[in-house]
């Protein structure tokens, strides 16, 4: 570090010192202004225009922009979004379907993640290790990986129709079920993670106090572990809920025609009606619902941050 | 009791483990099935293997992904770095709650709302200082980078959060300037946290599908871009080739940086032993 001539080195030290703090602060600031903040408030203003058949393909905001007093906002976007049922369908399907496969997760999760923590050392590394690895492997070939289970020629229908179970394939592919098991599948590792690091911190001694004094083990286990842990509960339900909500690949390739999903709306009508405001305010929609449980996600991960320090 | 108790997390373990590991095994499995049928067995085979090596489109798609991961990643690197040493190291500053909000919210916003939302301010910002020209590999990057970055941080973070930081202070006290501290100190011990959040976004990048299809030009088609127009009409055995060289070669890559980590904190732990001053 130190073979720079001195004078410069010097003055590089003192630029530095004077202005070091906000260069840090300031590049990641900057580029995630620009293309993490900035980018919501263009969705905003385009779910205001109308669409048309231009380049791009939706009425001329920047001509308004610099006309200036000529602001024609158009609200028919969202009135449009609330007079059509499918919209709305939409949203409490992609809502309901993300609340019962985020409750499914944690039921699977919470055990394993227990049965993590209490595990010994080298064990315990290793079924940590078990529970990383499928989450760095593709995502798109988790969800591929169910095609050929779940499909009417599948792994699972020619099983048991070989077994003689059946004599008929079973349709377990393109409906609701399919997608409760991508996501769930696919969400798993978000929901172990969160949990396994607040189950391991805790206490093991309150609960032997508890257990000596004669409390039932279910009972110990409602009043001290299943509270002490709720951090990781809530962190990890959000990990799942969040981006369940708008999952397009998963009911694209596992749900069926009329597994009706907000994400994949979203993409619908980007890509196949080219409505690109319609698009952009289904976006702004979905964000509005979102935003409080982002929030609270933010406001969680500020706690442990803090309490990591 | 607790034989009950530990009979029942067992048999979660066991049965949680099948269910994340039996899917990604049946792909293996089948990608050496000769026959095209997916549910049919018809004798061991490598001929997807070879078939999936003459597909230039395919192979186009993922040296596309591959260098849109390096890219992606190394800028993660950069720009995700400062932002968690920002986090976990600079105390309170004005605007810090949407710092740390910009931060968090990547991690869990619906791909599709990144993507559209990007693709919309590509578009905007070339109407109006013609740059990015049209979209391709640059915008995917800058996608990328941006949300791999938000991990960086988060990784970063929980590493920083997780360490003393007494050696900085003392260093800072004995008059050391902070560039000096941040390349001495603060550089080495987060390395196996970089290695990590480098990994990470590289594996992210080389996974995502929604947000480059939002972003992506033509010429710039992705990997898993590839896959999904192909997977979308059903279960094909050279995707199942493929499926399988990307599981492998990325557990080959998570099992040697883990045990590169492990041996440098060993390494580590082992020089604090021997000599203490050395840290300093």
């Amino acid at each position: 570090m130190s073979e720079i001539k001195p004078t410069l080195k010097q003055r590089f030290d003192r630029w530095m010192i004077r202005h070091g703090r906000v260069l840090v602060i300031g590049l990641p600031y900057l580029w995630l202004f620009l293309f993490f903040l900035v980018p919501f408030l263009i969705v905003l203003k385009i779910s205001f225009a109308t669409a048309e058949y231009a380049q791009p393909p939706y009425s001329a905001l920047f001509q308004w922009v610099d006309e200036g007093v000529n602001v024609a906002i158009n609200f028919g976007n969202y009135l449009f979004l609330l007079s059509d049922s499918l919209y709305i369908t939409a949203y409490l399907n992609s809502i309901r379907i993300a609340a019962i496969s985020t409750v499914i997760t944690l039921l699977i999760g919470y055990p394993m993640a227990y049965g993590i923590a209490r595990a010994k050392g080298s064990t315990r590394n290793l079924l940590l290790m078990l529970v990383i690895l499928p989450f760095w492997t593709s995502f798109l070939i988790r969800v591929y990986a169910w095609i050929g289970i779940l499909d009417r020629e599948g792994l699972i229908n020619a099983a048991l129709m070989g077994m003689h179970i059946i004599s008929e394939p079973l349709i377990m592919r393109q409906t609701e079920f399919a997608v409760y098991i991508g996501i769930v599948y696919t969400y798993l590792p978000f929901m172990i993670l969160p949990l396994y690091s607040t189950l391991e911190k805790m206490d093991g001694s309150l609960l032997e106090a508890a257990l000596d004094l004669g409390c039932k083990p279910w009972k110990a286990f409602l009043k001290i572990t299943l509270p002490l842990s709720m951090p990781g509960v809530l962190a990890g339900s959000l990990l799942v809920f969040i981006p369940a909500v708008g999952e397009f690949v998963i009911p694209e390739l596992l749900g069926g025609p009329n597994t009706l999903m907000i994400g994949r709306t979203l993409w619908n009508e980007f890509f196949s009606n080219r409505d690109w405001p319609i698009a952009s305010s289904v976006a702004i929609a979905m964000l509005i619902f979102l935003v409080v449980p982002i929030m609270y996600f933010q406001h969680i991960q500020g706690k442990t941050e803090e309490a990591g320090k | 009791m607790s034989g009950k108790r530990s009979i029942f997390l067992t048999s979660a373990l066991c049965f949680g483990f099948a269910f994340l590991y039996v899917p990604i095994l049946l792909v293996i499995i089948y990608s050496f099935n000769e026959g095209k049928l997916v549910t049919v067995w018809a004798g061991f085979s490598t001929k997807w293997y070879v078939e999936l090596f003459q597909d230039d489109g395919m192979i186009d798609a993922a040296w596309n992904s591959l260098r849109i991961g390096v890219m992606s990643a190394t800028l993660a690197l950069a720009i995700g770095t400062p932002a968690g040493l920002v986090m976990s190291r600079f105390g309170r500053f004005k605007t810090r709650t949407m710092f740390s909000g910009m931060i968090a919210a990547p991690l869990v916003m619906p791909d599709v709302i990144t993507g559209l939302s990007l693709l919309l301010l590509f578009v905007t910002m070339e109407q109006l200082i013609g740059w990015p020209e049209g979209r391709g590999m640059t915008t995917i990057v800058i996608a990328h980078t941006t949300f791999c970055a938000a991990y960086v941080a988060v990784v970063i973070q929980s590493r920083l959060a997780g360490m003393d930081s007494s050696i900085e202070e003392a260093a800072m006290d004995l008059g050391a300037k902070p560039t000096k501290i941040f390349f001495l100190i603060t550089l080495p011990m987060i390395l196996p946290a970089l290695m990590a959040g480098w990994l990470l976004s590289f594996t992210l990048s080389l996974d995502d599908l929604v947000i480059s299809s939002f972003v992506a030009g033509p010429g710039s088609t992705t990997l898993p871009m590839k896959v999904f127009s192909s997977v979308r009409l059903g279960v094909s055995p050279e995707i199942n080739a493929l499926a399988t060289l990307i599981i492998v070669a990325i557990s080959i890559l998570i099992i040697i940086a883990s045990i590169l980590v492990m041996r440098s904190e060993r390494q580590r732990s082992r020089q604090i032993q021997d000599d203490p001053g050395i840290v300093g």
